[in-house]
């Protein structure tokens, strides 16, 4: 197994005085890919954006243990939330292209890094949309508005304008339950090359999916990390009848 | 599928350390102070409003010494109008109807000379505008050119004020904060304007003319400032709603970008709100442009073209309030003051169906795809 990248240890999350993550302990290798699945609800996203600290934005979120990232507490007072978010990028559920062109969207990052040389955005933009495989279908209209991709493509320009800003650790919300089989199995196979460079953790509702893209699977349920182990393990000889019941779809 | 530029990929305490952010810090003070600052004068200016009501609730002797003092106050009023006649309560109802008179020039006398029609349509172009004199004139342009420096007056105190409020509002204030500053200044939307031109003809008047000392005692400027104050919770209000519709995924997209909450605001909330950022200007320009109450109190009411925001003017508004009660049923001066109706009711559906259908158009477009 890698090295560890990411690592938490009793995590627990409150909305008010609801209980959402209760005492999650895991330990995410370095370039691999790592699945979330577990119910509607269970607390995948919650989990999820603890790691970038993007509940932080929520009112009323408590958090107590601790979230490590190359042995460095994320959420020490010292720490500074922003350069944090700009190492450990987030690809959402729902893609969210700014009203902007495809151009500007990528360019986004870089420039509130401070990068305003024209030839060096452009050269990052380039190699961005490249990495995400859509330049070849955006190339001729960088200057359009993103919102006239389609879905699939929308998704991919949100990776790429992650990549721009050159993260470690990369997080994806679901990243292909709005998209039809083809862009869905393009995003799979840009997942796959990523992992060569980036830590990956993927929250996933598609059983198949998981099973094809990470190499680690992390089973959720009502707030609790009930399994996590090696993937092919989970799919084949899960210790807990709770992740097999859910596997073979006889949950609930 | 190569990184750059394989360099250290390390989470360091060094590199995270928490960083000062000069600029950062400035916008979010002058912002935040810009919001309080001027919610607190707006919140004040109507405590001062209640305050100078109360003496009558006190002892009646109190009382009169107070009545004294607010007829020595409205002194002032009349400098500029040159007549002061009795003293006393009936003055108040008086006072500006008097400053209104001496600019006509000529009280009530029938028109005599009445010019062809010819003439008057001639004049409707001309530089000025005297209704009841001998030889009547009835040019627009004064009226127009008041209007229009009144307006953009009252826009260059009302839009980077309310805009910056709203902005500190949808970004930056707490939630509870929120709660209480949209509600309160929503309120104030519903304010009375007579009040609001009275504040102006009273106080204001007499403190930037200490401030800037000038001349005559109500002019543009005056008239401007009090109608920002009519203006400003209305775009306020807008802009607050069009900031809060911009989706929260916009928000959290560039966060995750390692974004500051400044920059977010900045670069990505406004930007997707500025159509309705822009439908608030142009319903606060309708707001301020069919503004009658305040104009005739505060911006002294005589019809010339100056450059000066220290000048007084008329508003095509006022003229009609001013001027109503004084015209003979179908007479020119009766027409030419429903031609200003016309010219007022134009303007003012032209501003409200631009900000309706053609921003609505655009907000559209911005947020489901086409070409931007
Ligand atoms: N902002 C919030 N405030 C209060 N409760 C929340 C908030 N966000 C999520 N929750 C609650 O926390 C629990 C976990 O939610 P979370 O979104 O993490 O689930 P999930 O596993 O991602 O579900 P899904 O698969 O449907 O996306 C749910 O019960 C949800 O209602
Ligand atoms: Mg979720």
């Amino acid at each position: 197994m890698k090295e560890t990248k990411i690592k938490t240890k009793n995590l627990t999350l409150f909305y008010g005085a609801k209980m959402a993550l209760n005492s999650i302990s895991v330990d995410i290798p370095e370039n691999e890919v790592t699945a979330f699945i577990g119910p509607s609800g269970c607390g995948k996203s919650t989990f999820l954006r603890t790691l970038n600290r993007m509940n932080d934005l929520i009112p009323g979120v408590k958090i107590t243990g601790e979230v490590l990232v190359d042995s460095l507490n994320i959420y020490d007072k010292q720490i500074d939330v922003v350069n944090l978010r700009k190492k450990i990028g987030m690809v959402f559920q729902k893609s969210n292209p700014f009203a902007k062109s495809i151009f500007e969207n990528v360019a986004y990052g870089p420039r509130i890094n401070g990068i305003t040389d024209r030839k060096k955005l452009e050269e990052i933009v380039e190699r961005s949309l490249k990495n995400a495989f859509i330049w070849e279908e955006v190339k001729d209209r960088l200057h359009d508005s993103a919102m006239g991709l389609s879905g699939g493509q929308q998704q991919r320009m949100c990776i790429a304008r992650t990549l721009a800003v050159e993260p470690e650790i990369i997080l994806m919300d679901e990243p292909a339950s709005a998209l039809d089989p083809i862009s869905t199995a393009k995003i799979e196979e840009l997942i796959f090359e990523l992992k060569k460079n980036y830590t990956i953790v993927i929250v996933t509702h598609n059983m198949q999916q998981a099973a094809r893209v990470s190499d680690l699977t992390a089973f959720f349920y009502l707030g609790e990390l009930i399994e996590f182990g090696k993937t092919k393990k989970i799919f084949t000889s899960p210790d807990k009848k709770q992740t097999e019941d859910y596997i073979t779809g006889r949950f609930g | 599928m190569n990184n750059p530029d394989q360099k250290e990929y390390r989470f360091t305490r060094d590199s995270l350390r928490k960083k000062f952010r000069l600029s950062e810090f400035l916008s979010e003070k002058i912002i935040t102070g810009v919001a309080f600052l001027s919610i607190t004068i707006i919140v004040l200016i109507f405590f001062f409003v209640f305050k100078e009501s109360l003496p009558i609730f006190r002892s009646e002797k109190k009382a009169a010494v107070k009545v004294e003092s607010i007829q020595k106050q409205e002194q002032y009023g009349v400098d500029t109008s040159v007549t002061s006649n009795a003293s006393g309560q009936e003055q108040y109802g008086v006072t500006t109807k008097d400053t209104l008179m001496i600019e006509n020039q000529a009280p009530e006398r029938d028109t005599v000379a009445h010019g062809s029609e010819q003439a008057t349509l001639k004049s409707l172009v001309g530089k000025q505008w005297l209704p009841v004199s001998d030889n009547p004139r009835y040019g627009l342009i004064p009226l127009i050119v008041g209007t229009l420096k009144i307006t953009l007056i009252a826009m260059l105190f009302a839009a980077p004020i309310a805009i910056l409020a709203a902005l500190f509002s949808a970004s930056f204030a707490p939630y509870w904060l929120r709660e209480i500053i949209k509600p309160a200044i929503e309120l104030l939307a519903g304010f009375p304007s007579v009040v609001i031109g009275f504040f102006a003809l009273m106080v204001m008047a007499s403190f930037f003319q200490n401030i800037f000392g000038y001349d005559g005692r109500l002019n543009a400027f005056v008239g401007g400032v009090a109608m920002a104050l009519a203006a400003i919770p209305i775009i306020f209000t807008i802009t607050e709603d069009a900031l809060t519709a911009v989706p929260r995924t916009y928000t959290e997209a560039s966060l995750a970008l390692g974004a500051t909450r400044w920059q977010t605001a900045l670069f990505v909330t406004l930007p997707a709100a500025t159509p309705g950022i822009f439908a608030a200007i142009l319903l606060g320009i309708g707001r301020v442009f069919g503004e009658t109450m305040i104009a005739l109190m505060a911006t002294g009411n005589a019809a010339m073209i100056s450059a000066n925001p220290f000048e007084s003017v008329r508003t095509l508004a006022a003229t009609i309030g001013a001027e109503m009660a004084e015209v003979v049923f179908g007479d020119t001066h009766y027409s030419v003051l429903f031609l200003i109706g016309s010219l007022l009711f134009i303007f003012n559906f032209s501003l409200n169906a631009m900000a309706e259908f053609w921003v609505k158009g655009k907000l559209v477009k911005r947020f489901q795809g086409k070409q931007s």
